[in-house]
């Protein structure tokens, strides 16, 4: 189980958040401009990883507010921790063959 | 004495301290200290078990939790526990245990009979022979089972208690060896919160099964005991025994089970039985030794063949004597440790069978000076004796080790002690996915890099072997662990000691026999799961390659044991069988448990009513004493009926629902979901979230909405109210509210953040009640202050007033067709408001109605629930709710309405179904055909959602979704059901049945 540090409550286990998936997922400001295929892709297609990832967080059973993490996907250690609209923090991306 | 074969004296058992208990029926004698296993091989017994596949009789080997053979079924109903480890059991006054896998005796067992017919039960052979046909699975299944024997669960309900608890700590150490210990006292002494994790009950680990260690120049026994009382003073030290660590979890989280009150003959009441620790740390250090590999050679499994490391705990821990005449099997220097032991207690050790050409180290020059019989270069090559061991054939090795030379030669003894090498315990380790490296030197797997931060391995777990290297590793390891929790180091200088390796060592992993392998003798690597030599074999020549496949083929290292013994052994053969180097082959994946848990530990307290939490309305007690049974929404329980005067559910039913149409019904609803919304913005984030407009409602009324999620999926419906401003209420599914919670504030939080709006649930803040039916206004006008005209209070209407007595919302809304206004009044009130409402209502024939009640009222209007109507899958269009989605603006999910897949025109649609015989009731679930086949398959058009007998239509009503279904219209489907019947129905013009005008509502 994890242990993730909520950025307003500290660390807290896995186990009272909610993962919301990948990170720097806009919603398209204008949906009806996109065709299939790229609404397609913004609702379904995600990337799968594996080293550095970019995640949404949600502290479900604390604070309630969304937060972003970094993580190694297969160390699972969390490199950041950032709010909202931030843009992802520069960092090696960990790439495993 | 307790047992024919104890010693008078030593070890770390009480000699005067006597205990009896059963095996089999016989009673016993065992000591205070002994285990199931010491308690018994003191009492001459070896054998204990009969095997899995060929039921040969088997004995203890090991003396820790690698046993494979010594499995138990302990105690009695409902105190009886299956599969436990003699090795592991700490003897109690008054134990009772049973062999497995024995029938009908462990003397005589009919089973046995498959040791005969072995040559017809090669690996793979459940799978080739009884997996066809599928269907009669199920049936091989429960005689393989029963013939397996794989201990009995027990009848009763487990009547003891388990408890949890959740730890945090700096500095986590796995295991109370001298490494462990040394590791424990350099971050302990430094400051650190440490916690020491020992699964058994004394301090030493292997130190408890040796003679003659000595410490800092005092006898390993003492420097324990000194390093136990400091442990016990240091007041951030927590030393657990008894305490397994079975499982390592990510971010150094750690499971541990502590075995609280199973080694005390009368618990105390106030004690759990076991409780499981749920601990963060912040480093951990595993300390958990090394096992001993066992030899694969001939009849390796005949009761009487141990691992040394097993003889000399018998000997030195429990003071016993495993055999009066042995053997020694080995390949390395460890294995003259028990030859000198056994000949100090008096043991005859009949011969040292060492495969090394020249046996060497520190231990074989001991055992050279006393004069013990070595045999160098020589490999045990057959063992005789069914049920114990009588006699052994050796026989002088060839230069590589494939096979023998010369006559064999016949020893008599009745125990063997086999040493293959050592294996250091890396399963927690490699749990936390840690990567192993391959040591030629020692031959053993050791731990490489850590995948996670903050852990070490120290001692024999780490690949050091000698008592010097594990204490000065262990108290290295220890201080840098408190040291990276920002702990001053202390000045603990490592204890000394005696640094001796059991190098060198000749590592043969298939030690060859008298006769080819697989005939006339087998050549076991998993005793738990018979599997030998020739069975990894024949895996290999059948084309398996990947050494997991191999395991699941021949089931090598599976059941409880997980392979700890035979694992590495297994991956030698294949190793040597497939001409590559051992580590290229690699291990297994290790996962949790390390060793197997009793599932009341993971229940713990959370059974009965402490399972899952239960929410009851305000009006809970009310529904109770009126007889409503209940039904569970989401964690809710909801009254679903109210039967009178013994009325089955059918009448009760359409009693309410009449009661309903003809004057008036009363519903508990505070289940709804309710969610309060403010904000300047809050109009702008509705529009967003709906399907249908939201920026000109006015301010008391209200409106109906469907919320997507982006797939364009319908994901929840209510009423949402404007009740000020800048201030709505939206309600939701009983069983949805915290998703759509959770859904709106991910929206809010993480897409617009720009607007200002504000969320809150206020379910339980609120309680609801709904007066259905046409004298519902005339009972609220009674009650209430509120101006009820229609033209003050419209259908889609809101207003506050007092009801009651009682500041309350009123809303004129109705989920029946009826005139019907919800009732929120606060929480602490809702009891007192309905039996206002329903003592007033007397005069009206007021009927309290339940959920199904509701159910038929809604579906006799063609009302959807979500949930059951929908699954995910379902569009608002696949609804027939166009009318709901608006053209002009975006909202979430909006643009999938439009992708290509939602005009096709095979969708599933929701129709109301009439049944070609009115009294017939489809069932719920039912699969809808064009055309009846034979027999199936047929193509399936869609299934029933909602179906149910209407008293107000006379008749059945169901809705369905159905492939093309709005195209449908008029025609006949058939739904085949289970139990051979077939319902003929009528795809219907509307799914309204009741009052298709709405004039009801006005």
């Amino acid at each position: 189980m994890l242990l993730i540090a909520c950025p307003h409550c500290g660390p807290r286990a896995e186990s009272e958040f909610h993962c919301g998936g990948e990170a720097h997922i806009e919603r398209p400001k204008d949906p009806a401009s996109l065709s299939d295929a790229e609404w397609a892709e913004f609702v379904f297609l995600r990337d799968n990883i594996k080293g550095l990832v970019f995640e949404r967080w949600n502290h479900a059973h604390g604070c309630r507010r969304w937060f972003n993490a970094a993580r190694d996907s297969v160390t699972y250690e969390i490199l950041a921790i950032y709010p909202m609209g931030s843009p992802p923090p520069a960092l090696d991306p960990r790439r495993y063959v | 004495m307790a047992g024919r074969m104890r010693l008078p004296q030593g070890g770390f058992v009480a000699h005067d301290e006597l205990l009896t208990f059963t095996f089999n029926g016989k009673t016993y004698k065992g000591l205070a200290g002994d285990t199931l296993a010491s308690a018994l091989l003191a009492n001459g017994i070896h054998m204990v078990g009969r095997s899995f596949k060929y039921h040969r009789p088997r004995g203890i080997v090991s003396a820790g939790g690698e046993e494979p053979n010594a499995l138990m079924q302990v105690g009695d109903d409902p105190r009886s526990e299956p599969n436990l480890k003699a090795t592991q059991v700490e003897l109690v006054d008054g134990l009772k245990a049973k062999s497995q896998n024995a029938w009908p005796s462990l003397e005589f067992d009919v089973g046995a009979l498959n040791g005969l017919a072995s040559r017809f039960l090669p690996a793979g052979f459940y799978y080739k022979t009884f997996m066809w046909p599928a269907s009669a699975w199920m049936t091989y299944e429960h005689f393989i089972r029963r013939a397996a024997g794989l201990g009995v669960s027990p009848r009763q309900r487990d009547p003891d208690r388990y408890d949890k608890t959740f730890a945090h700590c700096d500095v986590l150490v796995v295991g109370g060896g001298p490494a462990g210990l040394a590791a424990a006292l350099s971050a302990g002494r430094a400051g650190a919160r440490v916690i020491l994790a020992e699964q058994d009950h004394l301090l030493g680990g292997a130190l408890l099964n040796t003679q003659g260690e000595v410490i800092d120049g005092q006898p390993a026994r003492d420097w324990i005991a000194a390093a136990e009382a400091e442990l016990a003073a240091l007041p951030e030290v927590r030393v657990l025994k008894r305490t397994i660590c079975y499982a390592a979890f990510d971010h150094n989280f750690f499971g541990l089970v502590e075995s609280v009150t199973d080694h005390l003959p009368r618990p105390p009441e106030n004690l759990p039985r076991k409780r499981l620790w749920k601990l963060r740390t912040k480093q951990v250090v595993y300390c958990a030794g090394a096992i001993e590999r066992p030899l694969v050679f001939a009849d390796n499994d005949r009761p009487g063949v141990m691992t040394a490391s097993a003889v000399q705990s018998y000997v030195n821990r429990y003071a016993l004597r495993p055999g009066r005449r042995a053997v020694v099997f080995t390949n390395n220097d460890s294995g003259y440790g028990a030859a000198l032991d056994m000949k100090a207690a008096g043991i005859e050790v009949a011969a040292v069978v060492d495969a090394r050409q020249v046996p060497a180290g520190p231990l074989t020059e001991r055992a050279t000076a006393l004069g013990l019989r070595i045999l160098g270069g020589f490999a045990i090559v057959a063992v005789e004796g069914a049920r114990r061991v009588k006699r052994v054939r050796v026989a002088e090795l060839s230069l590589d080790g494939k096979t023998v030379t010369g006559v064999p030669e016949a020893i008599d003894c009745d125990l063997v002690a086999s040493s293959g090498g050592w294996n250091p315990t890396v399963h927690l380790f490699c749990q936390a996915k840690g990567k192993l490296r391959w040591d030629d030197e020692h031959a053993c797997f050791l731990p490489d890099a850590a995948m996670q931060t903050g852990q070490q391995s120290a001692g024999a777990a780490n690949g050091r072997f000698g008592l010097g290297s594990c204490l000065r590793e262990g108290t290295e390891a220890g201080a840098a662990a408190a040291a990276a929790c920002g702990f001053a180091p202390s000045d603990t200088a490592a204890s000394q000691a005696e640094d001796r390796d059991f190098l060198p060592g000749r590592w043969i992993w298939l030690v060859p026999g008298e006769h080819p392998l697989g005939h006339k003798a087998k050549h076991f690597v998993d005793q738990q799961n018979d599997v030998t030599a020739a069975d990894l074999k024949l895996a290999l020549r059948e084309g398996y390659r990947s050494i997991e496949h191999v395991k699941r083929y021949t089931t090598t290292g599976m059941a409880t044991d997980q392979g700890k013994m035979g694992n590495v052994n297994a991956i030698g053969i294949v190793a040597d069988e497939v001409g590559g180097h051992l580590p290229e082959v690699g291990v297994t994946t290790f996962r949790p448990p390390y060793t197997p848990v009793t599932f009341g530990v993971f229940a713990g307290r959370d059974v009965d009513n402490l399972l899952d939490p239960v929410r009851r309305t305000p009006m809970h007690a009310w529904h109770e004493r009126n007889g409503a049974l209940f039904e569970d929404v989401g964690q809710w329980r909801r009254a679903w009926y109210y039967p009178q005067h013994g009325e089955d559910m059918h009448a009760a039913v359409n009693r309410e629902v009449k009661a309903v149409r003809d004057s008036l019904g009363i519903l508990d609803a505070t289940t709804l979901g309710k969610i309060d919304i403010q904000g300047p913005d809050a109009a702008e984030f509705l529009n967003r979230v709906y399907t249908n407009a939201w920026l000109k409602l006015g301010i008391g009324r209200c409106r109906y909405g469907l919320m997507l999620k982006e797939d364009g999926m319908v994901m929840d419906d209510g009423v949402t109210t404007r009740l000020g401003e800048k201030h709505y209420l939206m309600t939701t599914t009983t069983g949805n509210a915290a998703a759509v919670l959770g859904h709106l504030e991910d929206y809010l939080q993480t897409e617009w953040p720009d607007l200002q709006v504000y969320l809150t649930s206020v379910t339980e803040q609120f309680a609801t009640m709904t007066l259905s039916g046409p004298s519902a206004r005339r009972l609220l006008a009674d009650v209430s202050d509120a101006d009820l005209s229609p033209e003050a209070l419209p259908h889609m209407a809101y207003t506050a007033a007092k009801v009651a007595g009682v500041p309350a919302r009123i809303f004129r809304i109705s989920f029946t067709g009826e005139l019907s206004y919800e009732i929120n009044v606060p929480a602490s009130f809702g009891m007192a408001v309905w039996q206002t409402l329903t003592t007033a209502g007397e005069r009206y024939g007021i009927t309290p109605y339940g959920t199904e009640a509701m159910h038929v009222l809604r579906a006799e209007k063609g009302y959807i629930i979500v949930g059951q109507e929908t699954d995910g899958s379902v569009t608002p269009h696949d609804l027939g709710m166009d009318w709901a989605v608006s053209k002009t603006k975006d909202f979430v999910g909006r643009r999938s309405l439009s992708r290509e897949d939602m005009a096709r025109p095979d969708r599933k649609q929701l129709v109301g179904l009439l049944t070609k015989d009115p009294k017939e009731v489809l069932p719920e679930g039912a699969q809808l055909v064009e055309k009846v086949l034979p027999q199936p398959p047929m193509p399936m058009l869609g299934h029933v959602t909602s179906s149910y007998h209407s008293p107000n239509c006379g008749r059945s009503i169901a809705m369905a979704l159905v492939k093309g279904g709005l195209a449908r219209k008029g025609e006949t489907l058939f739904a085949p059901l289970g139990d051979g019947r077939t319902i003929a129905c009528v795809v219907a013009d509307t799914c309204v049945f009741f009052d298709p005008e709405g004039e009801r509502l006005k």
